[in-house]
């Protein structure tokens, strides 16, 4: 099954993408997908670290129950800060931008995504968001909170909104390019006899997030060109003074940014489907089941925004809605849950690294998403809301969920991407660092919303200190976590043993060309007979 | 996607069209019609779309991927207009 | 790396697509895809339009009578103009007629470009009038704020769609140039029937635009001149 054995004819004199071409020109003006991979690894890892260190700086400041380190504007930025930085340059483009661009042309047996040039523009597009938002915080940072909440943002802030929105505003058009070559790239690009069933799981995964990134990203877009001109030029649109109304920035805002979240999740998702089914040797169950509900999320996922908005103003009626509707978007994701869970049952389980991965993610995934439904009742939200009930639930969907998928795909895909492999001992530990570290960060903050410390504050009542204290001593063991990979990582680049093509035994069609792949991943056109999954349980159909 | 090559008539005649309806809308638009004043209006407005839409666009002709993708996109501008209109609809029950 | 293109295969077919139809059907859907992210992007606008325009309505229909139908309305026929000169020059295109493509698009430029010279033209009167929020608005009456979040919406609006405007027009002039230069062909045209698309796209936003800020409540007021 796993062979670590040399290939025959050694990795070194073969040609793939990561030789074909020497010398930063042959990066930089690349249209290789793959290359534009690895593009964008090196860039989100940078803002991973980056938001890290806002995190840092947050934790830090809460150890005590005094706002002693920073001042409390201060303290907003930071938190500002770490937001925009974690959700727009990392959570949203991480996982469609480095193994979604990787692996979508070759999981569809393409040699490249549909408009080649333009993923290299949502790279430079991204590139250039992100000096814009560096920029701003180099010159003061913005302080309203990622949220941008009006008329804060729109009349009082003196922080550099504008040029923060800005930022977000060009690094939005890159998502948005990405989910439209996504798009394009399944529809047409599929080899022969890849029927749509017949697709891996994570294809489905990143076509339904191609879709939300096509449909809600552009309007944020407008959203911050709204916020601009009211800043800018007072028009009133939300300000309550000039008969505007600043819920109307909310329902705006968050038409986009509940999407985002299953932008976030969804391809994490994917990643989990594939792992499942290789480390149990075993077909994914209920293929179909998860298939739709990837679309059924995505779909679902636009009609809830309002939960959001429960104690803003808004309208009891509308809360009701959108509160039913919240419920009811849990359901696809059970589903998979239930579906990922079916696969494990009576499979052939391993325990390497990614699979550790899949199996954090399947459990604290379980658990942000049921504490969705605890914000979703419009009662208990009048508590909950604003308090760190909130920030626990999403960082165990954002954190637990979203990066855990990563990780576990970064290693799941790492020979395949260089051709080496990690040192399983140490990831394995990473994991059980990673793990243990994220749920002492953050359980506890569900017990400290819970018991009403709001969010977004630098000072509590003394009597949250140790929780709090306990919290931040779970982010610095995550740190450690998150640290460990970056070096076996490049460590293993120089010194990881070669990985023939497929080291897994996975089925997809990623592992039938060589480890890293030529620049065309093929060396002819793959037909696909058979059914995804084809491990060596397979699924009994009934003719 | 078809290489139907529309006849150069029938651009003409939706060119007619269009510029028909647009004098239609303006003059109706000062006729005092209450509240259908507006309704007329958007109507006027989508049959001139929808013509753009079908034969300037090619859409009548295209693969049903394609107006599934027109669809699409307007349903889900009318989705986030209705549900944001619910809200401030029911903000005085 | 192999060669996976027969020498049969046009130069135009770009090395990851396996066909000509591939790569036709490829652009077309992507530039598909690309307008509905541009329906839901000018919908953020008409959204606080319509939530505006449905709570201060007098004062919108204020605000409209102050827009010059005159303009407006020729504006419109100039933009509706314009989509059938790109019609032409795809159909021009799509039977190789070279002439025809290079005077269509040059007449679609010519049209666009006089859009943009009468929103000037309206964009001035309104900068004179104090209309323009932000410079020095100035409405008498107890309505003057909902009527400057009407003119607000206005500029808003029409203003990313004449941003929309000069971009087609900055991209007509580089089609021009490869026009003449006997580009495209009967074969390959791709990229003035996506082109085409953008264009027309921008048309149906002006389609709306017109009657929702030049049209309200017209039966009461004036033709209202600038």
């Amino acid at each position: 099954m796993s062979t670590l054995t040399a290939p025959t004819v050694p990795v070194e004199t073969q040609e793939h993408y990561l030789n074909s071409n020497y010398g930063i020109r042959s990066w930089l003006l690349t249209v290789d997908h793959k290359r534009i991979a690895l593009l964008y690894l090196a860039s989100i890892t940078l803002f991973f670290f980056l938001g890290g260190f806002f995190a840092v700086l947050i934790r830090l400041e809460l150890l005590t129950p005094q706002g002693d380190m920073v001042q409390s504007e201060t303290y907003n930025k930071l938190f500002t800060m770490h937001g925009i930085i974690m959700i727009i340059f990392f959570l949203i483009p991480a996982i469609p931008a480095v193994l979604g661009n990787f692996l979508v042309p070759m999981m569809v047996g393409a040699k490249d995504l549909a408009f080649p040039r333009i993923n290299l523009l949502s790279w430079y597009i991204y590139i250039l968001g992100g000096l814009i938002s560096l920029g701003s915080i180099v010159v003061g940072g913005v302080d309203t909170g990622w949220t941008f909440y009006t008329p804060y943002s729109s009349t009082y802030s003196n922080s550099y909104v504008i040029a923060a929105g800005l930022g977000i505003f060009v690094a939005g058009f890159s998502s948005i390019l990405t989910g439209l070559n996504f798009i394009v790239t399944i529809h047409k690009m599929r080899a022969p006899g890849l029927t749509w069933f017949r697709l891996p799981l994570f294809i489905w995964a990143h076509y339904a997030t191609a879709l939300i990134q096509i449909l809600a990203t552009p309007v944020l877009a407008i959203t911050i060109v709204l916020l601009a001109l009211e800043r800018g030029f007072h028009i009133g649109i939300f300000d309550p003074n000039l008969g505007g109304d600043p819920v109307l920035f909310q329902h705006l805002f968050w038409f986009y940014s509940h999407p985002a979240v299953y932008i976030m999740i969804l391809p994490g998702m994917g990643i989990i489907s594939e792992l499942i089914s290789c480390f149990s040797r075993k077909y994914v169950f209920g293929y179909h089941f998860i298939a739709f509900s990837s679309l059924g999320i995505a779909v679902l996922g636009f009609l809830v925004w309002g939960h959001h908005l429960f104690v803003s103003g808004q309208s009891a009626y509308a809360g009701l809605i959108f509160s039913v509707l919240s419920f009811l978007v849990a359901i696809p994701s059970a589903i998979k849950v239930f579906n990922w869970t079916a696969t494990l049952y009576k499979g052939s389980i391993s325990y390497q690294a990614p699979m550790l991965y899949a199996f954090g993610f399947i459990g604290l995934f379980a658990i942000g998403g049921l504490t969705g439904l605890f914000l979703a009742a419009l009662g208990l939200d009048v508590h909950l809301h604003d308090t760190y009930f909130v920030v626990a639930h999403f960082h165990y969907i954002m954190v637990g969920g979203t990066v855990m998928a990563y990780l576990g795909g970064m290693h799941f895909w790492w020979p395949k991407m260089t051709g080496r492999m990690y040192p399983e001992g140490w990831a394995r530990f990473s994991a059980l660092v990673v793990f243990i570290g994220f749920n002492l960060t953050f359980l506890p903050q569900f017990i400290l919303g819970y018991l009403g410390m709001p969010r977004r504050y630098h000072a509590y009542p003394p009597e949250f200190q140790v929780l709090n204290v306990m919290s931040t001593a779970g982010a610095s063991i995550l740190g450690v976590g998150y640290l460990l990979p970056m070096i076996y990582f490049l460590w293993s680049l120089k010194y990881g043993p070669l990985a023939g093509p497929n080291p897994w035994g996975a089925t997809g069609l990623e592992w039938r060309t060589a480890s890293p792949p030529p620049t065309a991943n093929f060396k002819e056109v793959p037909i696909v007979t058979e059914e995804p999954y084809e491990y060596s349980i397979r699924e009994i159909k009934v003719v | 996607m078809s290489v139907h090559i529309v006849p150069l008539k029938i651009y003409f005649a939706i060119f007619a069209s269009l510029m028909i309806l647009t004098t239609v809308t303006v003059v109706v638009a000062y006729y005092d019609l209450g509240p259908l004043n507006t309704v007329v209006a958007l109507l006027i407005a989508v049959v001139k779309a929808t013509l753009v839409i079908l034969y300037f666009m090619h859409v009548r002709y295209s693969p049903s991927l394609t107006k599934l993708v027109v669809a699409g996109s307007f349903l889900w501008l009318a989705i986030m207009l209705s549900i944001t209109m619910m809200d401030y609809v029911s903000r005085g029950w | 790396m192999s060669d996976m293109h027969s020498a049969a295969q046009p130069s135009h077919l770009t090395h990851h697509f396996d066909t000509v139809e591939q790569q036709r059907d490829s652009a077309s859907l992507g530039m598909w895809v690309f307008l509905a992210q541009e329906v839901m992007f000018f919908g953020g606008m008409f959204l606080a339009y319509l939530i505006y325009r449905s709570s201060y309505p007098s004062a919108f229909a204020e605000g409209s009578h102050h827009l010059d139908v005159v303009l407006g309305g020729i504006n419109t026929a100039i933009l509706i103009g314009s989509s059938l000169t790109m019609a032409l020059a795809v159909y021009g295109a799509q039977t190789g007629r070279r002439g025809m493509l290079v005077l269509c698009l040059l007449a679609t430029m010519a049209l666009g470009l006089a859009f943009l010279g009468i929103k000037a033209v309206e964009y001035h009167h309104k900068y004179v009038d104090k209309l323009i929020p932000g410079m020095a608005f100035s409405y008498p009456g107890p309505n003057g704020n909902h009527v400057q979040l009407f003119f607000g919406l206005y500029f808003a609006m029409t203003g990313m769609h004449a941003l929309h405007m000069v971009i087609g027009i900055a991209l007509l002039v580089w089609l021009i140039n490869d026009a003449r230069k006997g580009r495209f062909t009967p074969e390959y045209h791709s990229h003035i029937e996506i082109f085409g698309l953008y264009w027309h796209f921008v048309d149906i936003v002006w389609i709306f635009l017109f009657p929702l800020l030049y049209l309200i409540g017209r039966h009461a007021g004036t033709g209202g001149a600038h």
